[in-house]
């Protein structure tokens, strides 16, 4: 079947990021549907090294990362650059810093 | 006063966040499926160390008076148990006391009178300190490293108390009306009431894990849910007619805000949902079962505290001009530099001085992919310092070095920013940081929980 890449935001029905406590930032993706979520999965687009490339942050500092069948999600969990509220700030909630997941591409099957 | 029968157990609770407002009219429906108790929680370290730092609150006291009036009235028509945990977001015990004053104001006005259990999360430094140096505290993720100097730098530190401390309040004082407590995992009151009643405690946690945030688990979110525990299973459902849940999103809720989507540690276990199976019992009601938890081999609670760490001012800025623009990393590096010069008398690890750049990389910071700025930016300049007039020099010597700065192909001679406030150098107070998040080993659940009884009319 021919495909086009085509960026997660037109896949996905829930793109978010949001402190998961005031040191760590948890990023979901999670499918409309079961098949949705194995295309994705099948295509190994979104890997650990992608993610540490996006948020330029080491592999090894990647708290959570993986598929999970059960809510149809990929779910990421990254430290933070630093602690909540702190001096420095820029986002006290995290709740916007998915925006590099819904550019992702992976290849989708043309309609 | 219904009576948790041995085959379910009953659980209303009306909305994520106590002083979010929450509507009457579903709480009342709620309040004819007869259930056992009430629960909601107050806490949450999600808008910041300011709390724990300064002794703020996370609503203002008004908010808490209205939404718990609604509860207490529900208390004196019913008699069924009101718990409130994590009183006024840090749970400090100011702010269970804060809670106290309020149901005692209520009381008074209204003529009713409770039993009042106030349980306490606030930690002795000594104590902490001691446990520290015998190795019994350790960081919970990536945090810094705890030691004393942090430790007596926290404004205060509170534990987050589980469901043995709300237990043993139901247990000691006969037919208790009310349950202020301190800092609390949140879904603890759901699971002492079930726990105590005699339930499965991992079905216990993980329907006090989905209830904690009211009815966030329906679609469209709402606010008050209702959970019936049974023997093995238990059923969520929103009380607005308008919402529901599916097995998608009760399964799905267990993702927000959590570090792992399976695997929820709390004090004493973790609650471990990789089994579960989610069901749709109607259109509207979902049922769950299969939750595991598995008891950690040492009893732990988590430590939380912040510390104020100076005073920051702040100044607001336009740019509009492309030739300033396309330049404006090297002449902010310039600009900063020369204020550190200028104030080479203050030690320079004492103060910050922190460029947020919108319409550049303001919002993500380091992270920010997209590299090429926008036609406009607004700068905020952020200065820390170790007092409120130092960090509002500093400032405002930045401003009007960025205002008045050369930069090469400089054409617009008259100033580079568009400022839109006065003053134009906004003094914020004191800053606060997280310093403690860490896990403590305790031999007993409920000792660094002190509960003070009595009756309020």
């Amino acid at each position: 079947m021919a495909t086009i890449p085509t960026p997660l935001r037109d896949i996905a029905k829930v793109i978010r990021s949001k402190n998961a406590g005031p040191f760590e930032i948890t990023l979901d993706i999670v499918f409309k549907t079961k098949e949705d979520f194995e295309t994705v999965k099948k295509s190994g687009v979104i890997t650990k090294e992608l993610v540490s490339k996006l948020y330029n942050v080491p592999t090894q500092s990647i708290i959570t990362f993986g598929f999970f069948d059960l809510v149809n999600a990929v779910k990421i969990t990254l430290p933070r650059p630093r602690p909540q509220g702190g001096v420095g700030e820029t986002d006290m909630h995290a709740a916007q810093q998915h925006v590099p997941l819904q550019e992702i591409r992976v290849p989708w099957p043309a309609t | 006063m219904a009576v948790a029968s041995n085959d379910e157990i009953r659980i209303l609770t009306p909305s994520g966040m106590l002083g979010y407002g929450f509507p009457i009219d579903h709480f009342r429906m709620g309040l004819a499926l007869r259930p056992h108790a009430i629960t909601i929680d107050s806490g949450s370290t999600d808008s910041g160390p300011q709390k724990l730092g300064l002794g703020e609150m996370t609503c203002s006291r008004e908010a808490y008076v209205k939404d718990i009036e609604v509860l207490l009235e529900a208390q004196h028509e019913t008699k069924i148990p009101v718990l409130i945990s994590s009183a006024g977001g840090d749970g400090t015990n100011l702010h269970v006391d804060v809670f106290r004053d309020i149901i005692a104001e209520i009381a008074r006005r209204r003529g009713w009178r409770f039993k009042l259990a106030s349980i306490y999360a606030d930690i002795d430094k000594g104590l902490i300190g001691r446990e520290l140096r015998a190795g019994r505290i350790g960081p919970l993720g990536p945090v810094p490293p705890l030691d004393q100097r942090e430790i007596d730098a926290a404004t205060v530190i509170v534990a987050q108390m589980g469901a043995e401390p709300f237990c043993k309040a139901l247990d000691e004082s006969e037919g208790v009306d009310v349950i202020v407590s301190g800092r609390s995992y949140d879904p603890s009151p759901t699971a002492a009431m079930a726990i105590r009643a005699g339930f499965d405690p991992a079905l216990a946690w993980h329907m006090g894990k989905i209830m904690e945030c009211g009815a966030l688990c329906a679609e469209p979110v709402g606010r008050n849910v209702m959970g019936y525990l049974r023997r093995d299973h238990f059923e969520i459902e929103p009380l607005n007619p308008a919402e529901r849940c599916t097995t998608a999103s009760v399964a799905a809720h267990t993702l927000y805000e959590k570090t792992h989507p399976f695997l929820l540690a709390g004090p004493g276990g973790t609650l471990d949902l990789s089994n579960c199976k989610y069901e749709q019992v109607t259109d509207r009601r979902v049922r769950v079962s299969g939750s595991r938890f598995e008891p950690s081999k040492h009893y732990t609670v988590k430590l939380e505290g912040a510390k104020t760490a100076g005073f920051r001012s702040i100044f607001i800025a336009g740019a509009r001009d492309p030739i300033f623009i396309s330049q404006i990393d090297e002449i902010l590096e310039k600009v900063m530099a020369g204020a550190r010069a200028y104030f080479a008398e203050v030690p320079e690890e004492s103060y910050r001085i922190i460029p947020h750049i919108y319409g550049k990389n303001g919002v993500m910071g380091d992270l920010e992919p997209h590299k090429t700025p926008a036609h406009e930016l607004c700068i905020i300049v952020e200065v820390a310092a170790t007092t409120q007039a130092l960090a509002t020099a500093i400032c405002g010597k930045t401003r009007t070095s960025l205002m008045h700065s050369p930069y090469p192909g400089r054409i617009a001679t008259a100033g580079n920013l568009a400022s839109p406030f006065t003053p134009l150098e906004i003094p914020l107070g004191a800053a606060c940081e997280f310093n403690v998040y860490h896990l403590m080993k305790i031999d007993s659940p409920t000792a660094l929980f002190p509960i003070k009884y009595e009756e309020i009319f």
